[in-house]
């Protein structure tokens, strides 16, 4: 590490002695700026998590256009939109297929813990509208009660789900209905339910009573091949003049979704928030370390300002502290991340890992705000003033 | 200014604070050190040494009157200049300041990397001849917390010295020195005077070394009172 500083920095790596030559004080402030690490990169797993179970449920279904109520900011929110303006779609000739979807939460009873499925409610005569992975079992679905399990359900056992099948189906009561479950597919708990649940619009009619077939919460479009997308949003704007609906793209109320569960959503917010902090933490704890050690070497730097040495070589020392600090506090900070990361996955089930992606991105912010902090420390180098050695 | 003076001071004058806390510290100062010289000087707590010793080691602006170190004027010279003129000179305090974290090499190291840079291979090999002139070359590697108070004071002359200085200043340097390594020292800084040309103003009070210097100047009260010249084994009493 030495002599790599020393290549970098063309002097004697300063920074580097002055850090390990108090080893406590070294893996003190080392295992500081890990730590904010670890809060950083929980934060972010927990924010990407939310993320991803956000989306996750949009990947289920294959549309171009949905049409959902104006308060509808997220999948399994909102009021009804009314069926009628799925038929009024039908007079743009480029809407080839419309469904509605239903959406509401179910608990199956298991004695000792309720299992909440999102459930969906579709049209198992329009297999076109659900992805390849799904498609095949809508066939199932006409028959009444019949559902689809997510299999990565929170609280399902996977053995339990691994002998869901067609010819070992499993019977469980749900909003006083008892439905068959005869096959499973790969969700994933998320933040609003343990996991997922496919039915059909009757059978989800029959589990909801108060909902109606003419109100689905969203209707989904399917284009002809080749139409533009944007534009043809735009026509159906135009053709359904109701200010209480909104017509969007699929891929684009996916995103509003997401912004909304990240900006202004309680948790996307704490999380946010959470992510701030831990920045805050590493910051003052980099800032700390090399504010003080600034000040315990002042003499020493007085005595180099002495000896003709300019601004830049202290500012030098300091960003090679930095450095140092940043870089080999961030290691075992990656470690510790990652194994709270898989272990808080494994324990919620929710989709809670480390990235590259993450890595990469707290790797740059732990550099440059130590860097950052490490300029701010330099103010109080100028305290060392070289006469007062005499 | 004569070619044969490292450093002329004319009508030097210098204040401390301002306004109604404004206090002279220095009154019309004239000095002349010449090259390879030795010069040391003495005065009470409070006369003004130190000031001149910073003022002379551009460490403070002048304010008033004439400084010309190795033939520019301090009295107006930018930061930028005075820090360029301190490349060219050797700083020895009282306390030593090692860097604790360094060895004695890479502390000597640090007196001639400001002038050369990168030349780690040029400036490791000067430091260690720096080291061995100060009867050191054994403790190379040695921290300055293992080092006693005459090696880190001797650390600390090498450091001074490694760069090859037009002048060195120094402040109480035998201050914590037996009186073997006292003389050691100072017939160091003399034989350099005589073999390169450096020159040296010290700061003492310590008495066992006057004998070696070419001229001794007493400070009382930010004025010089005597100045005493060397002409062999004596000092003649000058005052300019």
């Amino acid at each position: 590490m030495s002599r790599l500083l020393q290549w970098v920095f063309g002097r004697l790596p300063i920074g580097w002695l002055q850090l390990t030559h108090k080893r406590g004080g070294f893996i003190a402030a080392l295992s500081g700026v890990a730590f904010a690490n670890v809060l950083v990169f929980v934060q972010l797993g927990i924010m990407n998590s939310m993320a991803t179970a956000t989306l996750r449920p949009y990947d289920f279904f294959l549309a171009d256009i949905m049409i959902s109520a104006a308060d509808a900011n997220a999948l399994a929110e909102g009021g009804n939109v009314a069926r009628q303006w799925m038929l009024q779609s039908f007079a743009d000739s480029d809407v080839i297929a419309g469904m509605g979807l239903f959406v509401g939460n179910a608990p199956w009873d298991r004695g000792d813990k309720d299992i909440t499925f999102t459930t969906f409610g579709v049209d198992p005569g329009q297999p076109g509208f659900l992805a390849p992975d799904i498609a095949g079992d809508a066939v199932l679905l006409q028959v009444q009660d019949v559902a689809i399990l997510d299999r990565l359900a929170r609280g399902l056992s996977r053995e339990d789900a691994a002998a869901i099948r067609p010819q070992t189906p499993l019977s469980f009561e749900t909003q006083g209905r008892t439905l068959t479950a005869l096959d499973t597919f790969a969700g994933g708990g998320g933040f609003g339910g343990d996991g997922y649940m496919l039915v059909s619009d009757q059978t989800f009619l029959s589990l909801f009573a108060s909902r109606t077939s003419g109100a689905p919460d969203h209707i989904l479009l399917r284009l002809r091949s080749g139409a533009d997308v944007a534009v043809v949003t735009e026509r159906l704007r135009g053709l359904i003049s109701d200010d209480k609906i909104r017509i969007r793209s699929f891929a684009e109320a996916a995103q509003e979704d997401l912004r909304y569960q990240q900006t202004q959503r309680p948790t996307g917010v704490i999380f946010g928030f959470g992510v701030l902090i831990g920045v805050l933490v590493g910051l003052v704890i980099v800032y700390q370390v090399l504010s003080a050690d600034v000040a315990d070497h002042l003499r020493e730097y007085a005595t180099f300002k002495a000896m003709g040495y300019g601004p830049w070589f202290f500012l030098s020392i300091v960003v090679e502290e930095a450095l140092v600090l940043g870089i080999l506090g961030f290691l075992p900070g990656l470690a510790v991340g990652t194994g709270i990361l898989t272990l808080m996955g494994k324990v919620t089930t929710l989709p809670l890992a480390m990235t590259p992606g993450m890595a990469v991105i707290v790797f740059a912010g732990t550099v440059i705000f130590s860097v950052l902090s490490g300029v701010i420390a330099t103010r109080r180098l100028a305290a060392a003033d070289p006469a007062d050695l005499f | 200014m004569n070619r044969d003076m490292i450093v002329e001071a004319h009508g030097l004058n210098h204040w401390f604070g301002t306004g109604e806390a404004r206090k002279q510290a220095l009154f019309n100062i004239n000095l002349a050190l010449p090259r390879g010289s030795l010069t040391v000087l003495m005065g009470p707590s409070g006369s003004g040494k130190t000031t001149v010793l910073t003022l002379l080691g551009c460490l403070r602006a002048v304010q008033d009157g004439s400084v010309q170190l190795m033939g520019q004027e301090l009295c107006g010279a930018t930061e930028a200049e005075l820090t360029a003129l301190r490349w060219r000179l050797g700083f020895i305090f009282q306390s030593h300041n090692l860097h604790e974290s360094l060895t004695a090499l890479q502390n000597v190291m640090m007196g001639v990397q400001v002038r050369t840079g990168v030349k780690d291979d040029l400036t490791r090999r000067a430091a260690a001849r720096a080291l061995s002139l100060v009867g050191l070359s054994d403790r190379v590697d040695y921290l300055s917390a293992n080092l006693s108070g005459g090696q880190k004071q001797r650390v600390a002359v090498a450091r001074a010295l490694v760069g090859n200085p037009a002048m060195v200043l120094a402040d109480e340097p035998t201050a914590a020195l037996d009186k073997d390594s006292a003389a050691e020292v100072v017939d160091l800084l003399k034989r350099l005077g005589a073999e390169r040309g450096t020159t040296t103003l010290l700061v003492t009070h310590d008495n066992r070394i006057l004998d070696r210097a070419d001229r001794i100047l007493t400070l009382e009260d930010g004025r010089i009172v005597a100045s005493k010249v060397s002409t062999g084994d004596d000092l003649d009493e000058t005052l300019e």
